[in-house]
């Protein structure tokens, strides 16, 4: 029998090859890949944001855990596409054009990935455009948004204007981070909320799905 | 004595203050890189070192903070990585004229080790190849500045100790309750322990939160490691106004921290994004008053 809590310490450890090799055991034993996720991978990954906000944890443990997370998902996504279960929600996420920075933008995606979110990543230096394409192709409920220069913030306004303009702004929920941007910013902009860090954007992502549902 | 030594035997040494605000200011794209100007607009860039030389400062830094092979090659620059960093020097020196040191700026790469989107060869590489160029332009130090994974920052202490030239390296402390830890979870005595070891030969703090935050930081540098401290903070967190960035801190309330981080230890006090020459002339003036 393989021991799933095994899976959930080599999430919140960092560890990705016992991370996938007691996902391809479990498999094999016939136990569902959305047990798997639900009670073991997310549960991990919320006391990954748990330990992030009380400073136990920092950047590099986050990324160790997204990438364990990431290596079992990776196993699990044919077979959850393959029976038809839907993702938590879909982000489009990107740096706002102008600003070529991707550390926080790549650090949010992963986070989201593991909270069980389909993540389309456009990148840095992402055009408004790009952004509506995006959202019209996926079916995205949710664009993220990422700026860490002052100077490329206005980017971030023009990006929501775009987005008004072109008719889907009501469609999906707009979230705004980086290190220059503030809630009052996010506000003034016209964006739905504001994540400080990767685990509140995670956090902000939920509350945004459970809205609409 | 050292080099380093000799340059701080007379106290504190006032730096300089931001370039990118300043280089935007004369028309450089936001987003843009700025050490492209280096070979595009070299007058511009000049004129803003000579700013911080007129200001008084006795150190200038070179507009090459982004200037490694890794990061130029997002803009196509790469090619073209040697000759931006000779002449973010030669634009320096001519700005000092003889009347300011100039220290070299190496920046991170903005790519993560642990996440594999770089090697650990290919950071060597790139920096190894920015600091001999920096230092075959003729800079007097080399500053590694902003630096938040220890890892990446070691890579670059090493190519940069191979020039013989003194090396500062500087960290950017600004996350956690108290923005006491670098990004990456780095505390201040990890940095200057790390760095010591590693033949460092001054550790600093720059950018991350508003200069009161880098008195307390000072000390635990200093406690933790007794080489010089260099310090440049920012002038605070930016506010937005009428779609304007606005720091909060006017150049005699940064000044006003000068003695409190000189007691702390610091033997190079200058500023970080959002501080101007006003910020520098307020230090120099605090310092006589001293």
């Amino acid at each position: 029998m393989a021991d799933l809590q095994k899976l959930y310490d080599a999430v919140l450890n960092g560890d990705q090859k016992t991370a996938v090799a007691v996902t391809q055991e479990a498999l094999a034993e016939g136990i569902a890949p959305l047990e798997l996720i639900t009670k073991y991978m997310i549960p991990a990954m919320d006391e990954v944001g748990r330990r992030f906000e009380c400073e136990e944890y920092f950047v590099p443990e986050l990324l160790l855990s997204a990438r364990a997370m990431k290596g079992a998902l990776e196993l699990l996504r044919p077979l959850l596409a393959a029976s038809g279960a839907q993702p938590a929600g879909r982000v489009v996420i990107g740096t706002v054009k102008g600003d070529l920075h991707d550390i926080g933008k790549n650090l949010v995606a992963s986070m989201l990935e593991g909270g069980g979110f389909e993540v389309i990543d456009l990148g840095a230096d992402v055009a408004p455009e790009k952004f509506i394409q995006a959202v019209r192709e996926k079916n995205a409920q949710i664009v993220a948004l990422s700026a860490l220069l002052t100077v490329t913030m206005p980017a971030m306004r023009k990006t929501i204007d775009a987005l008004r303009e072109a008719g889907v702004r009501e469609k999906v929920k707009v979230m705004v981070g980086g290190a220059p941007v503030t809630p009052q910013f996010a506000r003034e902009i016209g964006a739905d909320g504001y994540g400080e860090n990767a685990t509140a954007a995670v956090a902000l992502a939920r509350q945004f799905v459970q809205a609409a549902q | 004595m050292s080099r380093l030594a000799q340059w701080l035997a007379r106290g504190v040494v006032i730096t300089d203050g931001a370039w990118g605000t300043r280089l935007q200011a004369l028309g450089l794209e936001p987003g843009a890189l700025p050490d492209a100007w280096n070979l595009s607009h070299p007058e511009r860039v000049l004129q803003v070192a000579a700013e911080y030389v007129e200001a008084g400062s006795e150190v200038i830094l070179t507009n090459t903070f982004r200037a490694n092979r890794v990061t130029l090659a997002e803009a196509g620059l790469a090619a073209q990585a040697r000759q931006i960093n000779e002449a973010g020097v030669a634009i320096s020196r001519r700005a000092a004229a003889g009347r300011a040191l100039v220290f070299a700026s190496i920046g991170p790469t903005g790519k993560m080790l642990l996440a594999g989107e770089v090697a650990p060869g290919e950071l060597s590489a790139a920096f190894a190849e920015q600091a001999e160029a920096l230092a075959a332009a003729g800079a007097d130090a080399l500053l590694i500045e902003t630096m938040s994974d220890l890892e990446e920052a070691r890579l670059a202490l090493r190519a940069a100790l191979r020039t013989g030239l003194p090396v500062i390296v500087s960290f950017a402390f600004d996350t956690g309750k108290n923005r006491d830890r670098t990004m990456m979870g780095v505390t201040p005595e990890q940095a200057a322990a790390e760095m010591k070891a590693e033949g460092a030969d001054a550790i600093g703090a720059n950018c991350g939160a508003g200069i009161e935050r880098f008195v307390p930081i000072c000390a635990r540098l200093k406690a933790a490691c007794a080489l010089p401290v260099w310090i440049k903070a920012n002038a605070g967190l930016p506010e937005w106004r009428g779609g304007q960035a606005v720091y909060s801190t006017s150049p005699e309330h940064f000044a006003a921290y000068l003695a409190p981080l000189v007691e702390a230890g610091a033997s190079f006090v200058g500023g970080c994004c959002g501080t101007a020459p006003d910020f520098v002339r307020a230090l120099v003036a605090a310092r006589e008053a001293m």
